[in-house]
């Protein structure tokens, strides 16, 4: 199988992003109307996310990335603006495990290394990033195998149809 | 090597010899959602080609997040949500019965227990000795579907508590103060284990308080030890048949043991735009405040209203407070009727909303205007939380709460008991 590559820019973001910054609970409304909650993605963090993205781009975060509520709703619309991973300094609990399971990698590395704007290029299957603008190359911590099989899957729901059950 | 009560739990569970960092399957007790991810959730769960719970008496939806209904959206998102627990035969509490986490201790948690739940603060089932996380929703409809799921077991720190509280000092500054120590990340993925003198004596309210708040700092759960007081609150709950004691092993391994002494604690504030954003209350004096909310899966059960009762009683509030009290149940609401402190609140010129979220979390009954402040004793104060990003929230006890209430601006209620 040939190695997967992600290839996009860098948008940068500080530390302690909140799911609540990410999509704010004051679009509950929306989150049976996936498409017009989207919009909304990353809004009170930076209201020029959604304008900016382009399919491919990487979240560069600080430390405690979706620190907050369980909402699925976050990693979800992150993933429908084109945003192809996020990497962090650290990652809160649930939203890495919410991540995963909706296919979006999420890796940890030492996102100093990394400015805004900076072309980017994951190769996933070696656990390298490399930076082209700097010409650094970051390595990431690597995924407990169930989540590498979800991952690869494309999600928890993909995974669980395939196999019909968790398999470790 | 002795079991830490993370590890003893998942053991039984898994029927594995489960150590920190393996990754088990469990079965789980109680699965549930709310109604702001409940929606994700039976939509991931059609998505898996399943229309059949693995255990519908095992698995609840509450709504509580949107109750009255905001608007029309959200309005159809709970005739969904009715819809489903009829198709599927699950359990569902309407509006007004109260928060989820609240409702899970009342009615379901028992020690030894796992439970799942789409929302964060699932965690509060700690209290009684139950492992209980918060997941998203896709886990959550995969564990409605199986009756299963899979976990990595954390890593725990030993929180020992030594002490007691002193006059105006609640659970609640205890958990601001561990969570300005650890900082919003400092456990991220372990498992907090409280014990010492201060946690055995410890009301299952105040258990409650400071099991919620465990995920502020990152951790997966918050596990009190299952003892005398849980068997008495299970046994006032009706279920006092399903106690069982549980304790953590003598030498259990702990990541980090940490010691908290609870007569050294004051009150606390946790200022914007985040929990682990700490400072002692008479620190802030003079901070005016607008609005003062008393409720949430933290701090809005009956010891809470009768904290801010005690406060309160024969004082006003300020003028320019709006005071807004939501009970975090229905059964914390009625016995707040017959023990006479809505009378008192009502009376100190607070506003009553009905048990739920109300304005936790910025969709309606209490939305802050640009600029304005909140005290409240909620668990989070993230920007724009509370429905405006130009607003700011600070959390703090009831006692902090109510005293503020009435001076208008953030007053160690030392000052005023
Ligand atoms: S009261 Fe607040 S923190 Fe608790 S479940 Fe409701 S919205 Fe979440």
């Amino acid at each position: 199988m040939p190695d997967m590559i992600l290839k996009g820019k860098a948008l940068k973001f500080g530390d302690n992003i909140s799911t609540d910054l990410i999509t704010p609970g004051r679009y509950a409304h929306l989150r049976s109307n996936l498409s017009e909650l989207a919009k909304h993605t990353m809004e009170d963090a930076d209201p020029t996310f959604v304008d900016k993205v382009r399919p491919g781009d990487f979240i560069i975060a600080g430390k405690n990335f979706g620190l907050g509520s369980s909402r699925e709703h976050a990693p979800l619309v992150i993933k429908m603006t084109g945003i192809s991973a996020i990497l962090a300094k650290s990652v809160a609990r649930i939203f890495f495990r919410n991540s995963i399971n909706q296919g979006l990698p999420i890796l940890i590395c030492d996102t100093d290394k990394i400015d805004s704007g900076d072309e980017i290029k994951v190769n996933l299957t070696k656990g390298v990033i490399t930076n082209s603008t700097s010409g650094i190359q970051l390595t990431f911590g690597k995924l407990p195998q169930v989540m590498l099989d979800i991952l690869s899957e494309g999600g928890l729901i993909p995974y669980i149809n395939k196999y019909g059950d968790f398999k470790l | 090597m002795g079991k830490t009560l993370t590890e003893k739990i998942l053991s039984e569970k898994s029927g594995v010899d489960a150590q920190a960092s393996d990754i088990v399957i469990a079965p789980v007790d109680l699965a549930f959602v709310q109604d702001t991810t409940g929606p994700l959730t039976i939509r991931q769960f059609q998505e898996s080609g399943r229309s059949k719970l693995a255990s519908p008496q095992q698995s609840v939806i509450f709504l509580d997040h949107a109750i009255p209904s905001p608007n029309r959206q959200l309005s159809n998102d709970h005739q969904s949500l009715r819809s489903f627990a009829k198709e599927t035969g699950c359990l569902i509490f309407e509006g007004g019965n109260g928060i989820c986490h609240q409702l899970v201790a009342e009615a379901f948690a028992n020690s030894g227990d796992i439970i799942v739940g789409a929302d964060s603060h699932t965690v509060t089932a700690g209290a009684l000795g139950a492992f209980a996380t918060g997941m998203g929703s896709s886990d959550i409809a995969i564990a409605l579907a199986l009756g299963k799921t899979w976990f990595r077991v954390p890593e725990s720190f030993k929180i020992t508590i030594s002490g007691r509280f002193q006059k105006g000092v609640c659970a609640k500054d205890l958990a601001l103060y561990l969570i300005g120590m650890l900082g919003a990340d400092g456990a991220t993925y372990k498992a907090l284990e409280f014990g010492g003198e201060a946690a055995n004596n410890m009301t299952m309210s105040q258990r409650l308080t400071i099991a919620n708040m465990a995920v502020e700092a990152g951790a997966k759960v918050g596990l009190f030890p299952s003892d005398n007081i849980t068997r008495k609150y299970l046994a006032a709950q009706g279920r006092g048949n399903k106690y069982k004691a549980l304790y953590p092993d003598i030498n259990a391994n702990y990541e980090q043991t940490i010691a908290i002494n609870a007569d050294e604690l004051e009150p606390m504030i946790a200022m914007p735009h985040t929990v682990d954003n700490v400072a002692p209350a008479r620190t802030l004096a003079g901070t005016k405040v607008h609005q003062v909310f008393i409720g949430t899966c933290t701090n809005g059960r009956l010891e809470d209203l009768a904290t801010a009762t005690a406060i309160l009683k024969n004082k006003k509030c300020n003028p320019h407070v709006r005071l807004i009290i939501a009970p975090a149940s229905r059964q914390v609401l009625t016995a707040a009727i017959k023990a006479g402190y809505i009378q008192t609140l009502v009376t100190a010129g607070a506003i009553l909303l009905p048990p739920g979220c109300a304005a936790c979390l910025g969709l309606h009954q209490g939305v802050l205007g640009d600029n304005e402040v909140c005290l409240s004793t909620a668990n989070r104060n993230f920007k724009g939380r509370m429905g405006n990003p130009e607003a700011s929230i600070y959390l703090a006890s009831p006692a902090t709460a109510a005293a503020s209430a009435i001076t208008g601006e953030i007053t160690d209620p030392r000052k005023v008991i």
